[in-house]
């Protein structure tokens, strides 16, 4: 069952991620990548980690993706037609090259990372909730990150809002 | 009868059967409801000629509704404009399986072990909540832009902009409840409210989180899109709102979701604040009777607060979200986590 819904989810995900590049409508290139994220939600539930499933649904899917949809409905992005010939270089042969060169890089890199993982399986810590281990880590260990990563969000918020804020003349 | 799946499979699948037809027919109870309470607010006495005092009214307005013809605008997007419908009714109904809505039952003796009376317990079930209100958001958002007119895009827009920015009071008044309770499950949040308190006090959150109660609700019934921040909705008796390129079905489907929606709120809101399934007298098998009760008085409060208070205006509405109310629920969850490390 474990197994079905490991595949299941993970052929979702990657057929969704390939259409949100190899499609061209932005909205529906929008909404395929929440679909991608929620099969991520799933891999991450099969993973025993039902904290960070809900947290990807929560703060990715539910608040960032809201955000691109904004952007893409008000900016009115026009439907992606496929370059015509003869007028893009990297469709040339020196950029079919390049793309054949990186493409290699990644299946190499891939089979060398698959290759050589130990598969722990984490202890099954079902007496203590996720959430419990997962907040004594933030709070304890790794204190000092998690508040500068809070200050560092608020720097960026308030240079968007600079940023944004209309010119009074 | 060995070819039949265990018991607990059996039992499990008449749960989820029980509990979409109990959201299903609450949804009709609730046209019922609305039209009747608003009538006799108004002093005249609404549907009465469909069965007894109109309680046959949603059906007959059901049956309408499957019989008219379903339109689509020529230039709408075809894909998004026919799943935006079901994507909020799918997320309306999704957000109620965490809910627990009564004790460990035997259901008389008939499973070898109790079982919880819910669809399932997850150790996160508050975060999966508001995890799939979330998602519903964009049921909205996708109506409002794929019918492919201006009056649907603006009030599909501002409506979510209005469920985002209520979001985050919603979710600050729920934090403060889980500080207190110590736990993310809703079943363990409405265990910690049993017990009394000089015999006759029920130990309920609402009395220790009287702000959080109120900042709840009004979350709540603006995320629902009701009652006084109904104005994206209202736009359709001046202008229009998201879904007046919808008809028939589709249409049926989007005011499905908001009801549910509504219940699911209720729900909650009993579960945290008015002590779930807890009450005196009744046996534990039919604690679900309380939480019925709870949260039909929840919907009814829903219901009085629309036909009494007059709407805010879409900036009054916004500006009431993030002035008032988030800095509102920040004092809240810190008051309360002052008390909480005090006491603790």
């Amino acid at each position: 069952m474990d197994v079905f819904a490991f595949y299941a989810f993970g052929a979702v995900a990657i057929l969704a991620s390939l259409l949100v590049i190899g499609q061209g409508n932005p909205m529906h290139s929008v909404m395929l990548l929440i679909v991608s994220f929620g099969a991520l939600a799933g891999l991450y539930v099969l993973l025993d980690a039902p904290f960070t499933a809900v947290t990807q649904i929560i703060v990715y899917a539910g608040a960032i993706m809201v955000l691109f949809l904004f952007v893409v409905m008000l900016l009115n992005v026009p439907r992606e037609e496929p370059a015509p010939p003869g007028v893009s270089a990297l469709l040339g042969p020196t950029g079919t090259r390049l793309g054949a060169l990186l493409s290699l890089l990644l299946g190499v890199e891939i089979v060398w990372a698959l290759a050589d993982m130990g598969i722990r399986r984490p202890e099954s810590t079902a007496s203590v909730s996720s959430v419990a281990l997962i907040g004594s880590a933030i709070f304890l260990r790794h204190a000092f990150a998690f508040e500068a990563t809070s200050v560092l969000i608020l720097v960026a918020m308030i240079g968007a809002v600079v940023l944004a804020r209309r010119e009074h003349s | 009868m060995s070819w039949l799946p265990s018991p607990e499979i059996i039992a499990q699948l008449g749960l989820i059967v029980v509990v979409f037809n109990m959201l299903v027919l609450s949804a009709a109870f609730m046209v019922w409801m609305e039209r009747k309470v608003c009538a006799y607010i108004q002093d005249r006495s609404g549907p009465n000629r469909v069965g007894f005092e109109g309680v046959l009214q949603p059906f007959a307005d059901v049956i309408k509704l499957l019989f008219k013809e379903q339109l689509k605008p020529k230039a709408a997007d075809t894909i998004l404009f026919a799943i935006a419908p079901l994507v909020s009714t799918t997320a309306a109904f999704a957000a109620f399986s965490v809910v627990p809505f009564g004790t460990e039952t035997t259901l008389f003796g008939l499973l070898d072990r109790p079982i919880p009376l819910e669809i399932t317990d997850v150790n996160v079930a508050v975060l999966v909540i508001f995890a799939i209100t979330s998602m519903g958001i964009y049921g909205i958002v996708l109506a409002g832009w794929s019918s492919n007119s201006k009056y649907s895009l603006l009030g599909g827009l501002r409506s979510s902009a209005q469920m985002i920015s209520y979001e985050l009071s919603y979710g600050l008044a729920m934090a403060a409840v889980i500080m207190m309770a110590g736990s993310l499950s809703l079943r363990e949040i409405v265990m910690n409210q049993s017990g009394y308190w000089l015999g006759f006090i029920p130990r309920w959150y609402i009395w220790l989180q009287p702000l959080g109660f109120f900042i709840y609700l009004t979350a709540g019934v603006a995320e629902t899109n009701r009652a006084p921040f109904d104005f994206p909705e209202a736009e359709q008796e001046l202008v229009a709102g998201y879904h007046t390129e919808y008809s028939s079905m589709s249409f049926a489907m989007f005011f499905l979701a908001e009801y549910v929606n509504m219940v699911t709120v209720s729900a909650v809101a009993t579960s945290l604040y008015l002590g779930g399934w807890l009450g005196p007298f009744l046996p534990d098998w039919l604690s679900w009777i309380w939480f019925l009760v709870k949260v039909f008085l929840i919907l009814f409060f829903y219901v009085w607060m629309r036909w009494t208070l007059p709407r805010y205006r879409y900036d009054q509405l916004m500006e009431f979200g993030w002035k008032f109310l988030l800095p509102i629920a920040v004092l809240n969850l810190f008051v309360t986590a002052a008390i909480v490390l005090w006491v603790g």
